[in-house]
């Protein structure tokens, strides 16, 4: 047991909860944005399947990180425009589409791998590293917290800049009265659909990040269906954060740690088999959800197209 | 579609985003530099015309049907079973743990009987957590049956790994089913009588959703909530009874597939049939005999695709593709069909 | 100060007139004097028109809304729109608020022809609508729904917001706190923030859908009070409404819609110059037709002339129905809907009780938890004598309970399902429609063409979906379903609604016809004319307690219009 407090095993577990929690962060956020003006996002797995694609191959080819995670982004938005189109514009049922997108996005990009890269499976040099300056010297914490990718820093900002948004600036108005009565943001003269759109190409970059952080940082490398669940979990995330984009990052922070358990428990010399830890994950989700069942609150309006005179 | 008589509209609504999807496909084989004429000549050919792939054909539309005689019962009631993968795979593993214990003292028609009814109950306990979350609570059941169905495939690989696995093999499985104790084949086909359980599944399913009172109460629900409450309908214990005999339709699926085709599960074995059967369903807009007739079609491609995967360099993810393809061409029609005018 | 409350307040109807009289502001000469004085003719010749409609059309699909319509609207006159519910009134004004356009004809706005394309080009022409539904985001506070529709980039500015809210709180005479969340306020005060909000950007002309449907008689007073304040500066008011006596009283200048054409107007002169009653068959001849006139028990009711209702009933027997502090508190789902609070009742064979109220004041609770849709958390409910307090919806049927929603699509019926489906709707499984548990959908279609052909619904077949039907054949449809023969009390919650004036007659009459067999009813509306005239007795909700019940009888309509103050019955 008293391996399990030793530094290389705490670094581990930090590090790893960090690294495995900002592509569920990502998610949570961008989900976040999108319910909160009435759009269910099922196909954001789908979408952080391209972000993760596209993300890969941009730094694969170009040698950039920051590139690369901009590619992802980018390929996140590709994805999400397809919601756009299909539920927002022409009001189809949200739902079949999402899991249009997430089927279709787990097959394109396994097929795309497959003729591109499945001969070799290029790997990626581990992305670059930005230790913090005083704090990253800390024993433990500072390899652990103060020594990641710059986008880990930014994800944490946007945070609070997301908490801002929300409450003080007409967007986060305007998503929230679209979300909540969109009869009553259009008589006010907001484009709801426009407003929708918006948020759905949010998710879509913020997702499509996700993504690319998953392949190119976590993994270094693309893997068909990598994603394994991650998008639902931040649409979990999304559900009981109840708008609060603070929630969201503690609920990754969460379920960070327990993906982190397997290569922590196995720097520690401990044998668990990785099934068990795998379900991990899922087994807090259901213990949160059933324990929070009361609690979580979804916007009235969600899931439902908006057309102008049905009130 | 606007003149054309009632049936062929029918037809064309559920022809059409299939043509579509096909032709999308294609041109995305093409850019891929992959002769999508020459693939899908191959996959009719090997799916359907050849007797030896006509079976294989066949014998794929059980696990299919059943699990989708699973989801008509849902959707009708409104209830979104996206858990579908855990249910089937964790009753297939029971079915595949329990079988080979009950094969020694028993006699096979109880061996296969109380097998196949295990399955389905597992299936059911497995949908019962977000079933009561949604009943009591309102809880979005999409959420709750993915996770389960996470959940559910890592447990089944647990299960396999630790508890029932084969100490006699290499690759972790559970202990094989005899072929002489699984269910038996059709005449001298390699097709086995699970078939007939999944199609008897499907009509009767049908049958009691258009011709019961239950299965009225149950469109009720799916249709209109509200309008369930206000006609005195117990809208949780509906709620109940709807998912788990979802769940048990997918377990008994899963079930057939172990003891009438594999007699065996192999660890990190996850057909994920659910993401085919889904959008099928949809296309059949939840009709029992319109399931039957796509579900070959799926089957024979599914069966002329992993053929191809292997023949022509063509993985058999691009199916995949395919379906999310017909989802989005079905949604699109409806669309178009909705804004036609109506009768004043 | 007193000058516009005096002068109107004389002729409206629900019981305002009484309550007035007991306001202290109200002096003879006032209540003598004409209306706004500062309409001398010659003023009146100056006003001009801020906005007009010219041979304006509107049609939808199988119907035309509007038909070559052209109006006027002036600055600070107050320009009344008359029909009856589906004369195009809320066409009208979605043209105006830039919801809808034109298909022919052209509006202009200061003398300009104008292509009102949105909301937000509407706002910009300087016109603002309170519409009848409120739009407001329950969730966001008073401020934040002020401040919705600026730029999206923007930070909002709080400070800048605040100063108008007060600048125009000052000038209507409010006093909201702003940073109340919306979905806390009571229905007026949501109502008074709505023309706060339309006024936002010093708007030129405000359209108000039917606002006092929501009023109580106070607040329809200060309604009238705000309204003149705004007249004085030289708005263009229009008020759209189907109550003449709300009309006569705040109106310069009426218009009078029947089926989407122009049907007349009386210009202000005209209209001075008139009596009560002239005014009165002028204005009903021009909305029904000169030789469709409804009969004269609606006359009078239309005319706020309201017929009274004598008890009918000898009360001998234990009462049929009971509720004896019935609380519906805490009980699951309520959605910002009042609960009951310790409300008690009783209810004899024949009779009907009357429920009136500002809507939202714990009605829907009431006919919920009679039908045994809610439970009650606290209180006994009786038929008969039998305790069913226990008992959900099937039990209350077989008692004999029966229900009319006031939610037609969204809770009694199932739009997609057929006519006979949904006749049946409440008996699913039980014989002789069901044997075993099979449906025998033989005889369910043909019990639905004999109800067809009874209560003479229109329906392309039994087969139809019910949604496509309209208002008024799914209310048949309804009635049909409830007040059957099994039926011994019945609750009916706004069996009008929405309907038109025929439609609304034939329900009237049907809940007559019910109780004259023996039936015990409940009939909650907001139109209290209607339930004048149909009632024994009429109770008054007020925050979910039953505040009083009346006897219909004289003096009937003050003593209901003080109950929905909150006062104790008098």
């Amino acid at each position: 047991m008293s391996a399990l407090l030793t530094e290389p095993f705490l670094t581990a577990l930090i590090a790893g909860a960090v690294t495995a929690g900002m592509p569920l962060l990502l998610a949570g956020l961008g989900e976040q944005i999108s319910e909160k003006a009435g759009v269910l996002n099922i196909g954001i797995e789908g979408m952080m399947l391209l972000g993760a694609y596209t993300g890969f191959v941009v730094t694969y080819t170009t040698g950039s990180f920051a590139l690369g995670f901009l590619g992802g982004a980018l390929g996140g938005m590709l994805a999400s425009l397809i919601v756009l189109v299909l539920c927002i514009r022409l009001g189809l049922n949200q739902i079949v589409i999402g899991i249009a997108v997430t089927v279709g996005m787990q097959g394109l990009t396994s097929l795309l791998h497959y003729f591109e890269f499945s001969r070799e499976y290029p790997r990626l040099a581990a992305a670059p590293v930005w230790v913090l300056p005083v704090l990253g010297q800390i024993p433990v914490l500072g390899k652990a917290l103060f020594s990641h990718t710059a986008l880990v820093y930014a994800s944490v900002v946007l945070v609070a800049v997301l908490t801002w948004v929300f409450r003080a600036t007409h967007w986060g108005l305007d998503l929230e009265a679209a979300g909540q009565r969109p009869a009553a943001l259009d008589a006010a003269g907001v484009d709801v659909l426009r407003t929708r759109a918006a948020a759905v190409l949010s998710t879509g970059f913020l997702s499509g990040l996700g993504g690319a952080y998953l392949s190119i940082v976590g993994a270094g490398i693309f893997v068909p269906f990598m994603t394994g669940g991650a998008g639902f979990i931040g649409i979990v995330l999304a559900m009981l954060a109840r708008g609060r984009p603070l929630w969201v990052l503690l609920g990754a922070i969460l379920f960070g740690v327990s993906l982190a358990l397997t290569t922590a428990l196995q720097v520690a010399g401990i044998d668990v088999p990785t099934d068990v830890v795998q379900m991990l994950p899922f087994v807090v989700v259901m213990i949160v959800l059933v324990v929070f069942a009361r609690h979580s609150m979804l916007p009235p309006a969600l899931g439902s197209p908006y057309t102008r005179g049905e009130r | 579609m606007m003149t054309l008589p009632a049936p062929l509209a029918m037809a064309v609504r559920v022809v059409a985003p299939i043509a579509l999807a096909l032709a999308v496909g294609g041109f995305a084989l093409e850019l891929l530099g992959k002769n999508p004429i020459a693939y899908y000549g191959f996959v009719l050919e090997r799916g359907l015309l050849r007797p030896g792939g006509l079976q294989e054909t066949v014998t794929r539309m059980a696990p299919l049907l059943l699990i989708a005689a699973g989801l008509i019962v849902a959707f009708r009631a409104g209830m979104w079973n996206l858990g579908s993968d855990g249910q089937f795979l964790l009753a297939a593993v029971t079915a595949a743990g329990l079988a080979p214990a009950l094969a020694d003292t028993l006699p096979r028609a109880l061996v296969l009987v109380a097998s196949l009814l295990a399955g389905a109950l597992v299936g059911a306990l497995w949908s019962l957590t977000p079933a009561i979350l949604k009943a009591r609570f309102g809880l979005n059941e999409i959420i709750t049956t993915l996770m389960m169905s996470f959940l559910g495939v890592s447990l089944s690989n647990v299960l396999i790994k630790l508890l029932l696995r084969d100490p006699g093999t290499t690759v972790p499985q559970t202990r094989s089913l005899p072929v002489e104790e699984r269910l038996p084949r059709l005449f001298d086909t390699t097709v086995h009588s699970g078939l007939l359980i999944a199609l008897a599944a499907v009509i009767g399913v049908h049958l009691l959703m258009t011709r019961t009172a239950f299965g009225l109460r149950v469109q009720v629900l799916g249709t209109n909530r509200a309008a369930a409450v206000h006609a005195g309908l117990e809208v949780e214990r509906l709620i109940l009874a709807a998912f788990t005999l979802s769940a048990a339709l997918i377990g008994l699926g899963g079930a057939v597939e172990v003891l009438g085709v594999w007699g065996t599960v192999r660890a990190d074995w996850n057909p994920a049939y659910g993401a085919l059967v889904v959008p099928l369903v949809f296309l059949a807009r939840l009709n029992g005999y319109a399931v039957i007739a796509l579900t070959l079609f799926f089957a024979a491609l599914m069966t002329g695709g992993e053929s191809a995967a292997r023949r022509m360099g063509v993985p058999q993810n691009y199916v995949l593709v395919l379906v999310a393809l017909v989802l989005m061409f079905l949604a699109l029609i409806e669309y178009l069909d909705r804004r036609r005018p109506r009768i004043a | 100060m007193g000058r516009g409350q005096g002068a109107r307040a004389h002729e409206l109807g629900h019981g305002a007139r009484e309550v007035v009289a007991a306001d202290r502001d109200v002096t003879d000469s006032d209540a003598a004097a004409g209306p706004d004085a500062a309409a001398t003719p010659d003023a009146a010749a100056a006003r001009q028109a801020v906005a007009s409609l010219r041979e304006v059309t509107k049609r939808f699909p199988g119907i035309v809304a509007l038909e070559r319509v052209s109006l006027e609207f002036r600055a600070g006159e107050t320009h009344i729109l008359l029909g009856e519910n589906g004369a195009g009134k809320s066409t009208l004004v979605n043209l105006l608020a830039g919801m809808l356009r034109p298909d022919e004809g052209e509006i202009l706005v200061q003398g300009r022809a104008v292509r009102i394309t949105s909301p937000r080009r509407s706002h910009e022409l300087g016109i603002g609508v309170v519409y009848q539904q409120l739009l407001l985001v329950p969730s966001l506070t008073v401020l934040e729904n002020l401040m919705l529709g600026g730029p999206w980039w923007r930070p909002l500015r709080r400070a800048a917001a605040l100063a108008r809210f007060e600048d125009l709180s000052r000038m209507l005479g409010t006093r909201i706190d702003p940073d109340a969340r919306v979905g806390a306020l009571s229905l007026g005060e949501q109502q008074h923030v709505e023309i706060i909000r339309a006024l936002w950007r010093d708007e030129t002309l405000l359209l108000l859908d039917e606002p006092t449907s929501m009023l109580t008689p106070q607040g329809v007073l200060d309604l009238g009070r705000m309204l003149q304040g705004l007249k004085a500066r030289g708005t263009a008011l229009v008020l759209i409404t189907h109550k003449l006596p709300e009309a006569f009283a705040f109106g310069d200048r009426i218009s009078v819609l029947r089926q989407g054409r122009l049907a007349g107007a009386l210009e202000p002169e005209r209209l001075r110059a008139m009596s009560g009653a002239e005014r009165t068959d002028t204005v009903l001849a021009l909305m029904f037709g000169a030789d469709a006139e409804p009969a004269p028990a609606e006359r009078e009711r239309l005319a706020g002339r309201t017929v009274h209702h004598g008890a009918r009933v000898a009360r001998t027997e234990p009462p049929l129905l009971a509720l004896r502090e019935v609380s519906t508190r805490g009980s699951r789902g309520s959605r910002g809907e009042t609960p009951l609070e310790g409300v008690s009742l009783e209810l004899w064979p024949g009779e009907v009780l009357g429920i009136a109220g500002v809507d939202g004041n714990g009605q829907k609770h009431l006919a919920e938890v009679i039908a045994g849709q809610r439970a009650a958390s606290a209180g006994r409910i009786e038929i008969a004598g039998a305790d069913v307090t226990r008992g959900r919806v099937p039990e209350r049927r077989r008692a004999g309970v029966r229900y009319v929603t006031d939610e037609r699509l969204g809770e009694g019926t199932v739009g997609p399902f057929s006519v006979a489906t949904n006749l049946v709707l409440k008996e699913i499984g039980a014989a002789p429609l069901w044997r075993h548990g099979i449906t025998d959908w033989d005889r369910i279609e043909r019990h639905a063409r004999e109800v067809i052909a009874q209560y003479d619904i229109r329906t392309p077949s039994e087969r139809t979906p019910i949604a496509k039907l309209s208002g008024g054949n799914i209310q048949k449809v309804l009635l049909a379903r409830e007040l059957d023969p099994g039926a011994r009390v019945a609750i009916l919650n706004k069996p009008t609604h929405g309907l038109d004036f025929r439609n609304a007659q034939l329900a009237l009459e049907r809940i007559g016809a019910a109780a004259a067999r023996g039936l015990a009813l409940i009939v909650i509306s907001t139109e209290l004319d209607e339930l004048l005239e149909v009632s024994d007795r009429i109770g008054v909700m007020y925050r979910g307690r039953l505040a009083g019940i009346v006897e219909n009888a004289a003096q009937a309509e003050r003593r209901i219009g003080v109950l929905m103050t909150g006062a104790a019955a008098a």
